[in-house]
Parts: C-alpha cells; structure tokens; sequence
C-alpha cells in the first residue's frame, strides 16, 4: 500500500512530494543496481576476466559527487516551500485542544466550548483482550473506532492546540497529512482545512505505555451547517447530565453505570474481573483503598498516583461515571463495603479542584490571541 | 580458535582455562572474547525479535501482554546495537588493527581486558531486569521521558547497565585510538593503512564524543526521577524535549559508529575478490571524515514532529540530506572497484555485495526520510523500521558476516565449509527482504511502530514479514554451526588465504600466532594493503 | 615508530577485579535508590573493590615504569590515552553545559510565551515570565535565590587558578629537579585543592540553609547543582591524584625527561581548572 493522499491541501502536497522523493530514489536505486550487475556479469573471473589496475579518474569520482548534489538540491525545493507553508498556523477560523492522556484523547472546542473524550470503541476493548473470544476480524474498524468521535466541519481553518497530561504521545491522521507530538507542559499548534465530508482514521504514535497501540482517533468531517447542529446536540446532552449530577442514584443505577464505566475505563488495567496484573497494576478485589475508608478511595480515582500508571480521572469523566464506578468497585469482586457514592459529591470536589486550563481566564486569552 | 591459539610454540607459560581469558592481555584472545559475546548477544536479541513477530503475526494479542511486548521491543534494541553489533565490531578491531598495522598488540592490553570484562556484567545487569517484579524497561531504546521515568525497580538498573556500556566503549575507543596513532610499524604510514583501520580510527572519535553525551542524558533521567531534578519537566522550567536533543546528539553519531567500520569492512572484501585495488582510496578516507563530521549536525532529524522552528527544521533536513553524497560516493567507489576486475564470488563476496545492494536501499529511505514534511507521514511508522532494518541488519550484520567469513581462516587456520557458507548467505538475503521489504509498505499504509496489535487492513504484510523473520532467524543457526565447525577444524587454510588479498595480516601464518610482529615489519608499497604510489595519483 | 619491543604484560588479574567492584557498585547504588537497605553496603564494598583495584593497578604499572620497563612508545600510548579520556571528560560536561544552554535559550523563554511558545504560555502558565534564573511556572522546589558570582565563587576561581599556577611551578621545579621545591609545589597545590572543596561545601550548606536553593529548585536547581557537583567530584579526584603523585615525590620518584604520571594529573588538574571557569561564567556570572 501506497501513502494515502489524503483530504486536505496540505496532505496532497505532502503525498505529491512522497511520491517525487520515491520515485527518484528508487530511479538512482535501480542505475546503480544495474551498474553492479553488469560488472557482477562481464567482470568475473569464470569468464576468463582480467584484472584492469586502475584504481582512480579524477573526472569520474568529480561527476558523482557533483550529481547527488544537483539530485539533493532538486528534492530539497518542493520540500522547502512545502514545509514552509505547513508551518504557518495563523488565522484558524476554529481552534481545538486536544490532549493525550495514557490512554485517550480530549478534546475542547475552544469557541463552541465543548469539551469531551474520546477512547477505543468497547468492542476493539473487548476484541483486543488477550485470549479474548472476539476475533478483530468480526468487529468493524478493528482499533481504529472510538467511543466519541471529533466532529470537524470541512473547509474551514482549523488549527489544533497539542499538549498532554502525563508522558508524550502524538496526535496523526493519515489524511490530513501530518503527525504531531503532543508533549505535557508545552502546547504544540498545527492546522489543518478538511476539503471532503467523510470520515478519518488514526492513531498514537508515540509510544505512551502499555496501551499505546490502542488509543485511536476518528475524526467525522461534515459540512459546516451540520457540524452546528451536531454542536448544539452536544450542549442539549451536558445539559441533561447536568441534572443527571444533581438527582440522587439508587443503589442498582450506580452499579449498572458503574460496571460500564468501569469496563471502559478501568478493565484494561485492573482487569474484567479486577484481579489486576501483578506488579504494576494492582488487584482491586480486596485491596486496602478499595475496601478502605472512602475518602482517600476517592481521592486516589480523582487524582491519581505520581509514578504510576494510575491516572487523574478527577476532571476526565463525569461526577456521576466517578460516583458510579467507585460505588461498582466498592462493592464487587467480593468487596462488600456496602458504601455508596454520590455524583453530587463527586460534583463537589470537581468544583473545587477544576484546573486553571479550563478555567476562563485560558479560553478568554485564546480569542485575544486569535488574529 | 581457543583450541588453535593454546598450542602455539613460541611461548612463556600460559594460565589456563577459565584464568586465561579472565586475565589475558592478548588482543587476538580478547578479540575472541568480543566475537563470541556478541554473537551470544545476537541470538538473545534475536530471540526477543521473534517474540515481537510471533505476536504481530496476526491481529490481536496471543502470546505476550502489551506491557511484555514494549519490554521485549526495547530490550530487542538495546541488547543488539550494545551488545550484538558494537561488541562485534570491537572485537574485528582487536582481532584485525594490530596485525593490519604489524603491531605487537593494542596499545594498552590491560585496559583493553577491561573494556572487555566490563561487558558482561553490563548485560548481566540489563537483562536481569527482565525478571524483576517490574519487569524489563518497555519505553523504546530511546528511553524518553516522561515515560520512561514511569518505570519500575528495573529503571535504575537499566541507567547503570547503559553507564557499564559507556565506560567500555570509550575505553575501548582510546585504546583503538592510540594503537593505530601510535603503534603503526616502520613504513606503515597513515596513507597506508588499510581502509578497515581509517574508518575505526573515524569510529573511535565518534564513539569518545557521543557515549560520553549519552552518559549525561542518561544520569539526568536518572536525577529527575529520584533526586527531585527538574531537567525534563515544564513545570519547573525544564522540558522533555530537551532530553530528545541530548539523546539523539549521541544517537545519531551512533548509528555511523554501527556502519563506518562495516564500509571499512567491505572496502577490504570487494577490492580482494575483484583482484583489483581499491577505487578512490584517499577520496574513501575524506568520505567517511565527512559523513563522521556530519553526524553530529543532523541528530534532529529524528524529532521533526516535536515541533520545531522552521528555521531549525530546514537546517536539520538539509545538513541530513548532504550525508548522501559521502555515502554515495563510497558507494559509486565499491562499483568502480567491482567493474573491469576480475572477480570471484566466494561467500566473503557474496556478503559484501549484499551489504552494497541492500544497504543502498536503506540509505535511500533514509534520505526520503529526511524530507521533513514526508517525515510528518513517515515518522514512528514501520517505513522508519524498514529504513533502520535495511542499514543495521542487511548494512551492519551483513558487513560483520562477510568479515567472519573472510577472516575466520586466518583466525582458525581452517577454511570454513563454503557450500553452507553460500547456504547462509543465500537464506538469510532472501529471507531478510521478505522480513522488511514489506514493513516499507505498512508504514505508508499507516502502522505507527511500536504497537503490538493492529488493523486488520495491516493483517497480510504482518504475516508475511513474520514469516521472513522466523527464516531469517533460523538461517543464522546454519551461520553458528559453520562457525562451530571451522573453529574444530576442516581443510587447512594457506597464509595468503585469498589470491587477491593484499596487506599485512596475510603474511603472518594461518592461525595467525598468539603473538606477531614482536618485531616491528618494514613495510612498503609491496606488503602494504594500499601502497602510496596508487594513492599519488588518487589525490584529487 | 615502533623501536626495539613493546612492553606487553602478559596477564593482568586487576581489570576483573575492577569489573566485579564496579558491578557491585552500581547495583548497590540501584538498590539504594530503589529503597533497599541492603543497597548501601553493596555501593560501599563495589567502591571499597573499586579502589583496592585502582591502587594495585597503579602500583604495578609504577613498578613496571620505575624499573624501566616502558620505552617511549609505551610512554606515548599512556599519553593518547590520557589525552582521549580527559576528551571524553569534556564532552560529559558538554552535555550538562548543553542541557543549561538549551534551557536558557530555547525552553524557558518558550514557557514565558516567546517563539514557538505563545500558546504554551497562554494555556497552560498564563502569566509566567521566563527570566533566569527561575525554578518554573509551577516554582518548583518553592522560592529561593542564588548565590553571587563576586562573593565566594570568585575566590574560589581565584584559588583554582592559583593552584593551576603552583603545580606548574612544581612541573619546572622537577624538570630541575630540585625535589624541596617540588614537593612543597605540590603540597601547595594539594592544599588550595583541598581550600576550594572546603568553601564549596559551605557554599551547598548556605545554598541548603539560608537560601532554599536546592537540587530541586526546579530547572535553575538543577543544571546548578548538577554542574558544580560533577566539578566537585572531579576536583576530589583530581586532588587525590595530586596526593599520591606528591608522596611519590615524596618517595622520589621521576626524572626530569620521564615523568608521564606527574604530567597526566597535571593535565587533569587544569581541565578541571578551565571547566570551572566556564562554570563560573555560564553558572554565576551570567
Ligand atoms: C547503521 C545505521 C544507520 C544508517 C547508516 C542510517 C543512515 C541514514 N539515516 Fe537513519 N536511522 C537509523 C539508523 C541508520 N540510519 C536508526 C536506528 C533510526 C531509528 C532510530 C529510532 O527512532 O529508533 C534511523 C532513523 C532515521 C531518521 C528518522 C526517521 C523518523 O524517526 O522519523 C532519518 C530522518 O532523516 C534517517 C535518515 C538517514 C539518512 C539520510 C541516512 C544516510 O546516511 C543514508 C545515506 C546513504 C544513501 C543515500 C545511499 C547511497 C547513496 C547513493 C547511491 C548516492 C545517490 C543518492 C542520492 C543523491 C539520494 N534515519
Ligand atoms: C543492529 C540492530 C538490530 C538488529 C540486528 C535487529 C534485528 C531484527 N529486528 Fe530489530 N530493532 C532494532 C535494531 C535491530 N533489530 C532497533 C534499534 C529497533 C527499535 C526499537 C524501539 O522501537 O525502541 C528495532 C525494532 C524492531 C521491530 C519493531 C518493534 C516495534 O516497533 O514494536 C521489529 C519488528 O519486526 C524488529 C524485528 C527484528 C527482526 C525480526 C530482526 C532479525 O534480524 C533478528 C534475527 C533473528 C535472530 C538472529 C534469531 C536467532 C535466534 C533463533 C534462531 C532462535 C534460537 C534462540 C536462541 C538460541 C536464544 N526490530
Ligand atoms: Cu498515546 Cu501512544
Ligand atoms: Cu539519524
């Protein structure tokens, strides 16, 4: 398989380069081969061949140095002007946040303020388990699908602002051409301008940890007006977790949501059946937080453990996915503490530790950045 | 060879056993040291190179958990580039420098036991990490942070493992260094030296620059995971690319100390069997200053998508593209040598010519690879895994082969069994292309590196190039046993081994003496491997 | 080149010996790091190996050159490689000098919104200005300051360069060989050796104590502490050469043609003397 030309400009450029570069490559290739095999041919001794003993020209080492040069400097040409014009990220009609965590990818719509993540689909989470009974050829889009996907509009400016939460992983779709590293405590910027409506896969690739080859992304191009209402559909939904958050659960809702929650999220560390993997990731069935006093259960979920794999889901999912998972863990895999978690609670300490990222001072910065 | 050199007359009483290569001083004992430890290292890398296709032989996880499989990537590299080819190259160096300048021995015999001895409890350290609670490092040989500073118990061990490593190979170096500056016989002048010493000269500053570097980026890992340093964290002002810039200032130098000495190697090989000298030998010697030059300006070529500024980018892309034509024009000198000779193929041959077809398409890669906006695509893709296999297996492995075989009898005193040898050669070139050829295509198919499972649209090139891997793998039990053979005996080798071969090492006696040229040869124009009169005219 | 033979000893049980001390050696420092108590007394007997080997391979090599078994090749080999080891010193400390050069100059100012660096600072360190020296947007390790260049650090270059002249004159005293004279040279410069480590543990204890500055004061902390302690570890070194080099003149030994031990640790002594003042001028003054 070829490099994919992809949907916008600048992917096409970067193909059309690809293909100058190979096709010149594989031109000196085959003429130098062609050298060899003719002198590998006439030149051996079983053919009675003699030695000649010249073993210089002046002229003939001049004519190859000289020529790669030319050769080089005719790649480098296109490549400049190329690059230049990838490099240069003004004027976004539309600017999107998006950081890598180990292992998924957030998004925030810093205009339409929306703000989500998006993770492997669960039937690759399911499929891609070790002796897992679901064969990647029975699910669609094997790896490469996502629970929520980024809805872009097409021809518009859009530019990307890449950073991470925790180690290094880099942001690619093929079709749009290029690849760049999100990188935590810096931000990256790359644009991009989707020509056709459709819909574009593809991956982290940077190695971030153990699920490095398992954190995708799906990019759903359509045409502007649709991306508005697909805007104001998303606003509805917050809305209604809104007071999703507010209401008190019952004990069965939050272990259903919570066994949900915990399989997306939870299962590929800790396990279906939260026995864990020894060493690094450890059981939950009977462990001291777990079966321990809440608070501090809370406060490891939220906020994570430094030097681990344990992530911060504090800011990452919703009070009542937290609630309901530590309720489901609390009280499976034979921990029976009884406890139950509210998403208001949850709520309640979000409020309180909301990072300065999302706070508005950020967002109000970028429109007085944006040119 | 052990069985050879132990019977050697001319000598004061020996330790024996298990003492003797503890204590030995002896280049051609260390020498041999080095070739078995990397060839023991080459199997257990190659071992884990197989766990890593044995999983991508088809999509989905069956025989190792994620986190297994970056321990075994990451291991895979470090125990081959450190442990397999460095190793193998040093010791070529030990066998070959002393008797290709008619030196007694390396200028500093006991420290270049040590560098020796230091090996092997670095590897004892590294690979005892697999069986830590925490497990082998799994973040690349790269080792970049964050990442890597997430690892387990192990992560220390490895620092220290790599820190052995450094202290081996720069000594090692000195010791090459000051050999040939300083231990060239009578007559041996720098003009005159075989071109395998020029490039290990090159290879040696390259080695004492760059571990050095390594070292440093490896201790501020270190720090900022344990001591509270802040070198690689934006919050406190540092920023984990910085640690990408260090590294790679080393690691790109790196991979030419992994081919310089392999173009020496071949620049040996093809002159010998073409019964023809050397084409452009001085201009053979400017090439590899330049490229060894080079490699120390290029190393961002490796991290175009961190971000960079254009202006950086551009002189990155540039200065990478320019080594092309030193490496071309050593490439154009190899056919130049070839052509109008008179040549046999014997399985010497055979690997040097391999190493010219098959490194050139690496090269080439390398170069598409150094077009910065292809590299958007390409980056931590399999065509980048393509490009390194082609230049490190078929490049560097190849050379080391095709510099056994064309050795080993003035090692052993024996030939080797040249049907198997073509055997070899033959298995493992076509073998290795079916391996990596595809990987070409599923990086531009769009299958990042480093990823133990994969679309079903990769499926197809996976297998196939896993298939390669397992033959590959197993061709090199023929090379063992070929090896294993010729060290216990076969058909008695002549001094002169090869009827085109010129230079020193050929005139001492097959198996070349524990001890030679105790007193310094005179050399000339007649003995040596290229005599200046040919040179003159080669001036440019 | 080569006349007469080269002296080529023919086993030397010392290098394994160096290898164990050192596997011993970092592995109990790995331990140690990894919280095990069984680590530091592994670290403290790898060392113990470790030096045992140096001193048994040095005083072999001594007696082998004293009673004159090196030609002068065999002299000029010890040169190369002291000449390529100090060389390889050098590029060690270029890769911490690089990593201060690099934060000055690219990451900090890309933090406080410079280049590359607009949004970085608008998003993620709204309000962070990149001057220098500073422990980052999230200050790191608290607040601290720095310690003047013209307060102890001076006289401290003043000493070091003081002691890079007083082994020279200790260099010609033995090229006259008058022996007094070199070894109250070298006591001298063993002495202000010993003088400069002196005012650099009192400069850390300040730094620790009155100032907050401390090896986790972010990246200021960092690349300072990282610098002048690899110095520092060079300068023991260094003077603990320089000792065993004045009891051997002391004990009377060199001759003004053949003296390569006292020259190599004269040359290392001076390395460290032009790394500290590349220290002093990138580290304090600037
Ligand atoms: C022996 C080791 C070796 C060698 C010799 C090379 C040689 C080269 N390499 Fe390679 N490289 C690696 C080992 C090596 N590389 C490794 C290990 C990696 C991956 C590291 C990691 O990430 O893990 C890597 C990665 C790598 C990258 C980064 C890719 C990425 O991660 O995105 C780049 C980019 O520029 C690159 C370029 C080159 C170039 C231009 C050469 C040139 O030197 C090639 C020059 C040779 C030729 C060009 C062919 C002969 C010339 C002619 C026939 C003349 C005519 C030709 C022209 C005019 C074009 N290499
Ligand atoms: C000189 C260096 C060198 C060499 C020789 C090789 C040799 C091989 N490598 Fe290489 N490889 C690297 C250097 C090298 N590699 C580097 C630097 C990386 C990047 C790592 C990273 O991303 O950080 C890499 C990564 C890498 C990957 C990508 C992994 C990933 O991205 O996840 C793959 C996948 O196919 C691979 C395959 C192979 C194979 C099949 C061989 C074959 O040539 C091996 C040949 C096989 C044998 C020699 C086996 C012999 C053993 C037997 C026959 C079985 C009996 C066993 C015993 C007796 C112990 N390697
Ligand atoms: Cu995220 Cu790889
Ligand atoms: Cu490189």
């Amino acid at each position: 398989d070829n490099m994919r030309p992809g949907v916008t400009p600048f992917s096409q450029s970067v193909y059309e380069v690809h293909m100058f570069v190979l096709i010149i490559v594989s031109i000196i290739g085959v003429l130098v081969f062609a050298a060899m095999f003719t002198s590998m041919i006439l030149h051996r001794k079983s053919r009675g061949a003699e030695a000649a003993q010249f073993s210089h020209s002046t002229k003939a080492e001049v004519i190859w140095t000289v020529i790669p040069i030319l050769i080089l400097i005719v790649m480098a040409v296109p490549a400049t002007i190329v690059l230049i014009e990838m490099e240069d990220t003004s004027g976004a009609e539309m600017n999107i946040k998006v950081t890598g965590y180990q292992w998924l990818w957030r998004y925030e719509y810093l205009e339409d303020e929306l703000d989500f993540y998006s993770a492997l689909d669960r039937d690759s989470n399911y499929a891609r388990q070790k002796g897992s009974t679901l064969s990647p050829y029975e699910v669609d889009n094997y790896l490469l699908e996502v629970d929520n996907r980024v809805v872009l509009p097409t021809d518009t400016r859009i530019r990307f602002l890449l950073t991470a939460d925790d180690v290094i992983h880099s942001w690619w779709v093929p079709d749009l051409g290029w690849k760049r590293d999100a990188i935590p405590g810096m931000i990256n910027e790359a644009w991009t301008e989707i020509t056709e409506p459709g819909i574009y896969r593809g991956q982290c690739a940077e190695l971030c940890g153990k699920d490095h080859g398992f954190m995708p992304i799906v990019i759903e191009a359509v045409l502007p007006e649709e991306y508005r209402a697909w805007v104001a559909g998303m606003k509805q939904d917050s809305i209604a977790s809104e007071s999703e958050v507010e209401r008190l659960w019952s004990r069965d809702e939050l272990m259903a949501h919570g066994e949900t929650i915990y399989q997306a999220q939870c299962a590929t560390c800790h396990q279906i059946d939260g026995s864990g993997m020894q060493p690094a990731f450890p059981a939950l069935a009977n462990s001291e937080v777990v079966t321990g006093e809440i608070e501090a259960h809370i406060d490891l979920v939220m906020n994570g453990r430094d030097g681990t794999a344990m992530a911060a889901f504090g800011q990452r999912l919703q009070p009542q996915d937290i609630a309901a998972a530590l309720t489901y863990t609390r009280n499976s895999f034979g921990n029976a503490t009884g406890d139950m978690i509210q998403p208001a609670q949850i709520d309640h300490l979000q409020q309180a530790t909301a990072s300065p990222i999302e706070s508005e001072g950020g967002l109000a910065s970028v429109e007085a950045s944006a040119p | 060879m052990t069985a050879t050199t132990a019977h050697d007359e001319h000598h004061h009483e020996q330790p024996t056993g298990l003492k003797r290569w503890l204590y030995t001083t002896n280049h051609k004992e260390i020498g041999t040291l080095y070739l078995f430890f990397s060839l023991a290292m080459f199997f257990i890398g190659g071992a884990m190179a197989l766990v890593i296709r044995a999983e991508l032989f088809v999509p989905g996880l069956q025989v190792v958990n994620p986190e297994f499989f970056n321990q075994m990537t990451t291991m895979h590299a470090l125990v081959m580039i450190f442990g397999a080819v460095m190793p193998a190259f040093v010791g070529l160096a030990n066998w070959m420098v002393p008797l290709m300048v008619g030196a007694p021995d390396m200028a500093l015999p006991r420290m270049n036991n040590w560098s020796f001895w230091i090996l092997p409890f670095a590897f004892l350290i590294l690979l005892s990490t697999l069986f830590m609670p925490s497990g082998a490092p799994a973040s690349g040989w790269t080792l970049y942070p964050p990442l890597s500073l997430q690892g387990g118990n192990s992560f220390a061990f490895v620092i220290f493992a790599i820190h052995l490593m450094g202290i081996s190979s720069i000594m090692g170096a000195i010791n090459i260094i000051a050999t040939i500056l300083n231990m060239r016989a009578p007559g041996m002048t720098l003009l005159r030296m075989p071109l395998f010493v020029w490039t290990w000269l090159i290879t040696a500053f390259l080695l004492i620059a760059g571990m050095p570097v390594l070292a440093g980026a490896v201790t501020m890992l270190l720090t900022d995971r344990f001591f509270g340093t802040s070198f690689f964290d934006a919050a406190g002002g540092g920023d984990p690319v910085m640690y990408q810039h260090i590294f790679w200032f080393f690691g790109h130098p790196e991979v030419y100390i992994m081919i310089l000495p392999a173009f020496g190697i071949v620049s040996e090989i093809i002159p010998t069997f073409s019964r023809k000298p050397l084409f452009g030998y001085t201009s053979m010697v400017y090439a590899t200053a330049s490229i060894a030059f080079l490699s120390f300006i290029v190393w961002a070529h490796h991290m175009f998508t961190v971000g960079m500024p254009l202006g950086g980018a551009l002189f990155f892309m540039y200065a990478t593209m320019v080594i092309a034509v030193p490496t071309g024009i050593k490439v154009f000198n190899w056919v130049a040598t070839m052509w109008r000779g008179s040549m046999t193929f014997e399985t010497p041959m055979l690997f040097a010519l391999g190493f010219v077809i098959l490194f050139t398409i690496g090269g080439l890669s390398g170069v598409m690879l150094a077009i910065v906006p292809a590299d958007f695509q390409y980056h931590d893709t399999y065509f980048v895994v393509a490009h390194f296999h082609y230049v490190l297996v078929t490049g560097a492995i190849f050379a080391i082969m095709a510099a056994a075989y064309y050795w080993i009898p003035k090692w052993t005193g024996y030939m080797y069994d040249e049907r198997l040898g073509k055997i070899h050669f033959w298995c493992s070139t076509i073998s290795v292309n079916v391996l990596f050829f595809p990987q070409h295509y599923l990086g531009l198919a769009g299958m990042p590196r480093r990823i133990p499972d994969y679309g079903v649209q990769f499926a197809e090139f996976n297998m196939i190039s896993s298939i390669g891997g397992f033959a590959f793998g197993f061709s090199q039990l023929i090379f063992l046993w070929i090896v294993i053979k010729c060290v216990r005996g076969g058909e008695k080798a002549t001094d002169q081994v090869w009827e085109g071969a010129r230079g020193l090492e050929w005139t001492v006696p097959s198996p070349a003496p524990l001890h030679t040229f105790d007193t310094p040869p005179i050399v000339d124009d007649r003995v040596a491997a290229h005599s200046e009169s040919l040179n003159a005219e080669s001036r440019p | 080149m080569a006349q007469g033979t080269y002296y080529v000893p023919h086993t030397a049980k010392w290098p394994i010996v160096g290898s164990v001390g050192l596997f011993v050696l970092v592995s109990g420092f790995a331990k140690w790091m990894n919280g095990s108590d069984l680590g530091p007394w592994m670290a403290i007997a790898g060392a113990a190996i470790v030096i045992t080997m140096l001193f048994g391979w040095f005083a072999e090599v001594i007696k082998e050159s004293e009673s004159g078994l090196y030609s002068n090749q065999v002299d000029a080999s010890f040169r190369q490689g002291m000449i390529w080891f100090i060389f390889s010193e050098v590029m060690f400390f270029a890769a911490f000098f690089g990593a201060l050069f690099y934060a000055r100059i690219f990451a900090v100012p890309w933090l406080g919104g410079e280049g590359t660096g607009v949004m970085t600072n608008e998003l993620l360190y709204p309000g962070y200005l990149a001057v220098w020296p500073t422990n980052g947007p999230e200050n790191i390790g608290g607040d601290f300051q720095t310690i003047g260049a013209f307060e102890l650090p001076m006289i401290n270059t003043l000493i070091l360069l003081l002691s890079g002249a007083t082994i020279t004159m200790a260099h010609v005293a033995l090229k006259k060989l008058k022996r007094n004279a070199l070894v109250f040279w070298m006591i001298a410069t063993v002495a202000l050796g010993a003088l400069f480590l002196g005012l650099q543990m009192y400069e850390y204890v300040h730094a620790y104590r009155d100032l907050g500055l401390t090896l986790g004061s972010g990246i200021y902390g960092s690349t300072f502490f990282m610098l002048t302690g690899f110095h520092g570890l060079h300068v023991t070194v260094g003077s603990i050469m320089l000792i065993v080099i004045t009891l051997r003149c002391v004990k009377g030994h060199f001759e003004p043609k053949n003296h390569f031990a006292f020259e190599a640790v004269a040359w290392y002594w001076h390395f460290v003397d032009v790394v500290w003042l590349v220290l002093f001028v990138f580290v304090y003054v600037l």
